[in-house]
């Protein structure tokens, strides 16, 4: 286990940055490879759209006329 | 028990119905003679409804126009004054069947172009291009606006009935599939498309002419090469109106903007507008303006977009790049693509050469645009605050996210 990280730290750096691009531009001007993954969090980490769209996803039943859940 | 509705399923009914749209410009007429409603007294304009006191200054001085181009008030002072008093019925283009560019305003005298969608037999209406410049639709009033409006109206329109007439209708699903490889995207740049349209329809307009149409529009059509804009505007309502009333869907079937708000209609909730304050377009100006002197984002054209063309089809017209300030060609990709992330579809029918003739990113689902925060990316004219002055600039803006997170939350509603 140990050998398969042997030398990774004396090796040249490529990286992939997730997300935040200051660490990847940080990275950039230290003249390390970096390839950057324009990444968000769904729905910019909103927990109550992110539910919603849970529901959204897929089936979904309308409505019934009095305003409560049909289906 | 409602029956269970499959949102999948329904977008896919959605998607079909815009991918199988087949515009057709069957006519140019007056628009009371085709717009059913649209009499004297009422003016139609661009995007969700705004009541005259909330109007921004290029949309109150296009209504003045207007109101002195059908000689409802013979000049500026009495124009005003018959809005203020309440005796014009406003109302959005989009509940007309119609679109107008920037203002968008259209009265009952002005000739609109008819396109008919052949797969569903819908009919979408839209004015006939002034030209660039000094122009009612930027919100330009002055006698030559007028005069302008009045040639097209009892010379440009009547020719081009003629024309349209004797060729027996012009489709424009090919014209506009052929303009994109020519280096258009159809909302900044239509320089491939109106010389199309204009081959497609010399031959009629000769025989018009001939038989007592005037000569004189060859120049107006040569002049101008934005005049396929509101032709292509016509075609994208056409194809997408059909997508109006599929309970379920998530796709959205409008976009639009008055000057004030941004709004979006989706197909699961019919004609019901989700609004937010319109963004101010980032771009470039002519020679003496800046961006202090912008209008907020304006008009009906956003239904490019909504279609999959104008900044959705960014990738295909590295001409339009520098126009709008939209940075590199490279950049003009990284737009295509990225609309590529919050679309249902790509329409084979508009291939984008750039991209190995990949179909444009068509179908917006309103849950890929919250998911992804990803807003919708639009190609745009840039009109003087002020009333009178007329178009400043071109640039690009993005629709507001909030108009879709509203939706999202109406669809949750309804259908979750």
């Amino acid at each position: 286990m140990r050998d398969r990280y042997k030398g990774l730290l004396g090796a040249e750096l490529r990286v992939v940055n997730i997300g935040l691009d200051l660490f990847a531009t940080a990275l950039e001007e230290q003249g390390v490879t970096v390839i950057h993954m324009d990444w968000r969090p769904s729905a910019g980490g909103d927990a109550r759209l992110g539910e919603l769209l849970e529901r959204l996803k897929g089936g979904a039943a309308p409505r019934s006329p009095d305003g409560g859940q049909g289906g | 028990m409602a029956e269970r509705l499959d949102i999948e399923e329904a977008n896919r009914s959605a998607i079909e119905r815009l991918l199988g749209g087949e515009p057709v410009l069957v006519d140019v007429a007056p628009a009371s003679e085709v717009i059913q409603g649209l009499a004297g007294g009422v003016l139609l304009h661009a995007g969700p409804p705004i009541p005259w006191e909330e109007m921004c200054g290029p949309m109150r001085a296009a209504v003045v126009g207007a109101i002195q181009y059908e000689e409802w008030a013979g000049d500026v002072a009495g124009a005003e004054a018959l809005a203020a008093r309440g005796e014009i019925r406003f109302h959005p283009n989009h509940d007309f069947g119609a679109v107008g560019p920037m203002t968008g305003i259209t009265s009952a005298s002005m000739p609109v172009f008819v396109v008919e969608n052949r797969a569903f037999g819908n009919r979408a209406f839209c004015t006939i291009n002034e030209g660039i410049g000094k122009v009612l639709r930027f919100g330009a009033n002055d006698s030559q606006v007028i005069e302008r409006l009045r040639w097209i109206g009892v010379t440009l329109a009547p020719t081009l009935r003629m024309a349209v007439e004797h060729a027996g209708g012009v489709p424009l699903g090919p014209l506009m599939s052929r303009a994109l490889t020519m280096g258009d995207e159809m909302h900044q740049r239509n320089v491939g498309a109106t010389s199309l349209f204009i081959r497609e329809l010399a031959p009629s307009l000769v025989r018009a002419a001939a038989a007592g149409g005037q000569g004189d529009v060859m120049d107006f059509l040569a002049a101008n090469d934005q005049f396929f804009l509101n032709l292509a505007m016509a075609a994208g309502k056409a194809i997408m109106d059909p997508l109006g009333e599929v309970p379920g869907s998530t796709v959205v079937w409008a976009m639009s903007r008055n000057g004030r708000d941004f709004g979006i209609r989706v197909a699961g909730t019919g004609k019901r507008w989700f609004t937010s304050t319109a963004l101010m377009p980032r771009g470039l100006y002519f020679p003496g303006y800046t961006a202090e002197d912008a209008n907020p984002d304006l008009g009906d054209s956003a239904i490019l977009e909504t279609v999959g063309l104008g900044g959705f089809a960014m990738a295909a017209s590295p001409a339009v790049v520098g126009f709008v300030g939209a940075g590199t060609f490279q950049d003009a990709l990284n737009y295509t693509r990225e609309m590529n992330e919050i679309t249902l579809g790509r329409n084979a029918h508009f291939s984008l050469p750039t991209l190995d003739f990949q179909g444009t990113p068509s179908g917006i689902d309103v849950r890929k645009v919250v998911e992804t925060g990803i807003a919708p990316v639009i190609n745009t004219g840039i009109a003087h605050k002020e009333a009178g002055v007329g178009q400043v600039g071109a640039g690009i803006v993005r629709a507001p996210i909030e108009c879709f997170t509203q939706a999202l939350e109406a669809l949750a509603g309804e259908l979750g």
